[in-house]
């Protein structure tokens, strides 16, 4: 962690009609960090990074990616979406999808070529995927299909990444080596946001932690408050309790 | 007049030169636009929009009591494309789910475009006879002209999709995504919609409202069964439509004057058929077979593990056994022993087996393998 903040967001709020899904939420997320979001089912999770990076537009709040606009700093910032918001059959292969994250270097037009080709590549190396890389994407596992999804977002070598539950459904093996990836990420100076479920591997995988339901209940390092108190606050229920009974 | 004497007549025949290549160029622009509407998803725009089309035909009508094709076309383009955003408008703004919307849009449209067209049928007006041809279409109206606009249009659309390739494609696979790479996907989108309404609308006068989405997805989803790649399948998706167009133009042509949409589409859907049973990979026929062939090849090492299991504690692996040993073992049977001696796995003599060297080792490192095709 550095003392430069990454990502800011002001007063954000997002409603589906007349319910609100995130309401108010302040957040800082300083640079070089490897944060969790959790919270229970609708706790608009998802809904925090698509309004964040513009697929959802809020009614109120602003972001603000190192000082500037989040949409002029677009090139900073790449996105892992859940695995099952694509349809896996579409006729590609996987060196394809991870090609896909050179488009937004390139802008209108320009066709991907040799460069964004060898970089496409070795971030297929980098999720241990080069041999499939001529495979049609119907024919890869679960855990292959996220790596790819991965990869893609590696390609953009942004500064600042968000991931959408890249651990589910995935076997042990994939969820050590994204974690692996991500940690060498935050080594490197990078910011991961990854909404997370498993709040068993939250302190063995992150170092920050935001609590979110609704509205946020916490943010900061795990080591200082991810604790039972803030647990309680945000599951309704006092959660190693309820676990150990 | 017979298929061959139509081909013959093709190159001396100057209307019917001029229909067949209506069809084939209305085919492709078709299969290859209608590939994007399949792979996103919405297979019933298409029969939405091209319903929608048919009030615009009539008020064009109304409005201007002529009847040349190129005013009630931009009558049908008009009113197809407000049925389009009403559609989106519907989907986004009220909860309904697009399948109630296109039905919706649909069902008003087409309802309100008969009422004009009996409408206009009673009116005094000697003008009137020929608007319900764009239900079923009529082919044999096609003119020249017609025929060079849909190749303009069939041009310009080839142009646009070369341009913003790889725009259309990761909006296809991933829309979300492609939005936070900054690109503007709402001008994608309308980009191809568009096109699309404009396919559909070309299409009118030769396959008519009601038929013109087979022309849109036949080709497409028969194209998707041979390739895994985007661009072969929509190119592929153009060759298929253009088939149908020239063939479904000869067989009706050749038998008796057939209504020409109808049978244009016929021919198209037997493309597809071919293709789901036919096609190599995804195809039905070759699933069964590859499907068959897996198990007997099961069945086959299952039958090989057992024996390893019974030699597995002899000190001679090549020690024979009684064959009798194996019939309380499912996967037993003459055949699949004879198929196991022409893999070199066992030998035969009378009443006996014994494993070979070969069969051995195979037995041993059945599970050490990897997929092959890792």
């Amino acid at each position: 962690m550095s003392d430069k903040i990454a990502i800011q967001v002001d007063d954000l709020t997002v409603a589906y009609n007349y319910k609100p899904v995130l309401w108010d939420i302040d957040l800082v997320v300083p640079e070089a960090v490897l944060m969790a979001i959790v919270g229970p089912n609708g706790a608009g999770k998802s809904t925090l990074i698509k309004s964040i990076l513009g697929i959802i537009d809020p009614i109120a709040g602003s972001v603000s990616i190192y000082g500037k606009p989040y949409k002029k700093q677009r090139q900073l910032v790449a996105y892992v979406p859940q695995k099952g918001s694509v349809d896996w059959d579409f006729p590609t292969t996987a060196l394809d999808v991870v090609m896909m994250g050179t488009y937004g270097s390139l802008g209108w037009i320009k066709r991907p070529g040799k460069k964004e080709k060898k970089a496409s590549l070795e971030a297929l190396e980098k999720v241990g995927m080069l041999s499939f890389k001529s495979r049609q994407i119907s024919q890869l596992s679960g855990g292959q299909q996220q790596r790819v999804f991965l990869a893609r977002a590696l390609v953009q070598n942004a500064s600042i990444y968000f991931m959408d539950e890249p651990f589910q459904g995935v076997d042990a093996t994939t969820e050590i080596a994204i974690i692996n990836i991500l940690k060498e990420l935050r080594k490197a100076g990078k910011t991961v946001v990854v909404v997370h479920h498993d709040l068993q591997t939250v302190p063995e995988y992150f170092d920050w932690v935001t609590f979110l339901n609704v509205k946020k209940i916490a943010t900061g390092p795990v080591k200082d408050i991810f604790n039972d108190d803030n647990l309680t606050k945000t599951y309704g229920i006092n959660y190693k309790v309820a676990v150990n009974k | 007049m017979t298929i061959t004497e139509y081909f013959n007549l093709l190159f001396t025949d100057y209307t019917l030169r001029t229909i067949t290549l209506g069809t084939a160029v209305l085919g492709a622009i078709c299969g290859m636009l209608g590939s994007f509407a399949v792979l996103r998803k919405q297979s019933l725009l298409g029969d939405a929009i091209s319903h929608a089309a048919l009030p615009g035909i009539a008020v064009a009508f109304l409005i201007t009591g002529a009847k040349d094709t190129n005013t009630l076309l931009l009558g049908a383009l008009v009113s197809g494309l407000i049925g389009t955003f009403w559609i989106r408008g519907m989907t986004k703004k009220t909860h309904l789910k697009s399948d109630t919307a296109l039905g919706l849009v649909l069902s008003l449209f087409f309802g309100f475009g008969m009422l004009l067209l009996t409408y206009i049928q009673k009116q005094p007006n000697a003008n009137q006879a020929g608007l319900d041809k764009y239900l079923f279409g009529q082919a044999a109206t096609l003119v020249e002209s017609d025929v060079i606009l849909m190749l303009i249009v069939t041009g310009l659309a080839l142009i646009v999709m070369l341009l913003f390739w790889k725009e259309f494609k990761i909006l296809l696979f991933d829309a979300d995504y492609t939005k936070t790479l900054g690109f503007n996907t709402k001008f994608i989108d309308i980009t191809i919609t568009f096109f699309i309404v404009l396919a559909i609308v070309l299409g009118l006068q030769t396959v008519g409202v009601v038929l013109m989405s087979a022309m849109l997805l036949a080709p497409a989803a028969a194209a998707r069964q041979w390739t895994n790649k985007l661009s072969v399948m929509v190119f592929l998706a153009a060759i298929f439509g253009a088939f149908s167009g020239v063939f479904g133009t000869a067989i009706s042509a050749s038998q008796n004057n057939l209504s020409t949409g109808p049978v244009i589409v016929l021919v198209a859907s037997v493309f597809v058929l071919f293709s789901f049973i036919f096609s190599p990979g995804r195809g039905l026929l070759f699933r069964q077979l590859r499907f068959r062939r897996n198990r007997r090849d099961l069945q086959l090492k299952k039958t090989l593990q057992f024996m390893f299991g019974i030699v597995e504690t002899h000190e001679n692996i090549s020690h024979p056994h009684a064959i009798k040993i194996l019939n309380n073992f499912q996967g037993f049977a003459k055949s699949s022993l004879k198929e196991m001696v022409e893999k070199g796995w066992i030998s035969l003599n009378g009443q006996e087996w014994a494993l070979t060297q070969k069969g051995f080792e195979e037995a041993q490192t059945m599970f050490d393998k990897k997929d092959d095709n890792e």
